[in-house]
């Protein structure tokens, strides 16, 4: 049998869905027998997201240039693709910046109102992204298969989501224990 | 007194005159889904998680404020209500800031909770992320608008139960908020007893004990049984 080629992406979040897919632990060698990891900040070297994705995880929400780029790239290249905790489906703690307003508001209260010494803006094209003006959840910009909310979705909550895919089956996201908020 | 008999989702039902159609579907064990309404305390239809088809009319009826009449044939879980239900909860998380992870209420949510039973895994609307304000004036409370659902829950129960109207309704559409004494800082109200009423009232982390962190407004099921039976028992202090 072909193994299914599976990726994970990490956005602006805090790797806590990372960790909690870490979390699976022994299943995790389970799942090793069906999935090529071939993209993944916890599972995988490679730099560049390959052509022909079959599933993606994508955790956190969208709130520099960069977030935006690989966001897009993911969506060409992946065929299922699951907005993964909630800063994926809400954009949740990165988006409370959204209430100050635009990026330079932000960078400005960040880095000059609430720097104690040496307070400049961060500058340095090419090496450090561009912050967009309004963090957003991905659903808003790109199309999403699957939505696995919580901030971390439970171990549990991820290898459920996954578990029915590996059997061409769409696992059924509903109850408290697999959409609960927060 | 006169008895109306009607049927909802096909079930018979009989129940005196002037009650309301949520109270039918209460006593005949029926789940109808609700935010705003408390038991013990004056209802306003102001979330409309409660709408119901009543066969004959033409538009969505809001269970806690329509009284039944004879004959009615009420259904409470079709798909275009299940359709509208979701839409509003999801209405609701984009028109204010509710981040449940950093939530004293998480856990311990009335809209998280309903957010699951009508099955809302993300929002399809545009998150406002609207630039509300935090009053934490008051030493023993606070409250945080951005998590504010404008249920009037807490206006009801210091008015009707506490009898101090401390809290009450400005503005329109989304400007919409709710308000201390004449729209001052909480903490200088002094019709304000600190008795906490609204806090046990607020269905989400809006008001809040100071002191509090995230997860940490427990359900005190105890305090919020006082209040639905605070005015039929005459106990108007703890």
């Amino acid at each position: 049998m072909e193994k299914i080629k599976f990726a994970t992406v990490w956005l602006a979040g805090c790797s806590g869905c990372h960790m909690s897919f870490l979390d699976m632990d022994e299943w995790l060698i389970d799942l090793a027998q069906y999935v090529d990891v071939v993209y993944s900040p916890v599972g995988c070297d490679l730099k560049e997201y390959p052509d022909n994705v079959d599933v993606c995880l994508v955790e956190g929400a969208v709130a520099n240039q960069e977030n935006l780029e690989l966001l897009e790239e993911v969506r060409a290249k992946t065929k299922l693709l699951i907005s993964f905790g909630d800063c994926a489906v809400t954009a949740n703690v990165p988006a409370m910046r959204n209430m100050l307003g635009t990026a330079e508001a932000v960078l400005k209260r960040g880095y000059l109102e609430l720097g104690d010494c040496n307070q400049q803006l961060p500058y340095a094209p090419g090496i450090v992204p561009e912050l967009l003006d309004r963090v957003t959840p991905i659903h808003e910009l790109v199309k999403v298969d699957i939505f696995m909310p919580g901030c971390p979705p439970s171990a549990d909550r991820i290898k459920a989501t996954i578990e029915p895919l590996l059997n061409g089956e769409q696992p059924k996201m509903e109850g408290r224990e697999m959409i609960k908020f927060g | 007194m006169s008895v109306k008999t009607l049927t909802i989702n096909d079930q018979p039902i009989a129940i005196e005159e002037g009650k309301t159609i949520l109270d039918a579907a209460k006593e005949a064990g029926i789940p109808i889904p609700t935010l705003c309404h408390l038991e013990g305390v004056s209802d306003v239809g102001a979330c409309r998680l409660c709408l119901v088809e009543v066969k004959g009319i033409n538009k969505l009826l809001p269970a806690c404020v329509t009284q039944v009449a004879e004959g009615m044939e009420i259904s409470t879980n079709t798909p275009k209500l299940q359709e509208y239900r979701r839409m509003a909860v999801e209405l609701i998380f984009a028109e204010g800031n509710h981040v449940c992870s950093v939530c004293v209420a998480n856990n311990n949510c009335e809209l998280q909770d309903v957010a699951v039973e009508v099955g809302m895994d993300h929002s399809r609307f545009v998150y406002r992320f609207p630039d509300r304000g935090v009053d934490v004036s008051h030493s023993q409370f606070g409250i945080d608008h951005n998590r504010c659902i404008l249920c009037t829950r807490c206006v009801r129960v210091c008015d009707e139960v506490e009898g101090a109207h401390v809290w009450d309704v400005a503005q329109r559409g989304a400007a919409c908020y709710i308000v201390s004494g004449m729209n001052q800082p909480w903490g200088e109200v002094e019709a304000c007893t600190s008795c906490g009423k609204c806090v046990d009232a607020c269905p989400t982390g809006a008001i809040f004990r100071k002191g509090t962190t995230t997860a940490e407004k427990a359900g005190d099921r105890e305090k919020l049984e006082f209040l639905v039976t605070a005015r039929e028992q005459g106990q108007w202090t703890r």
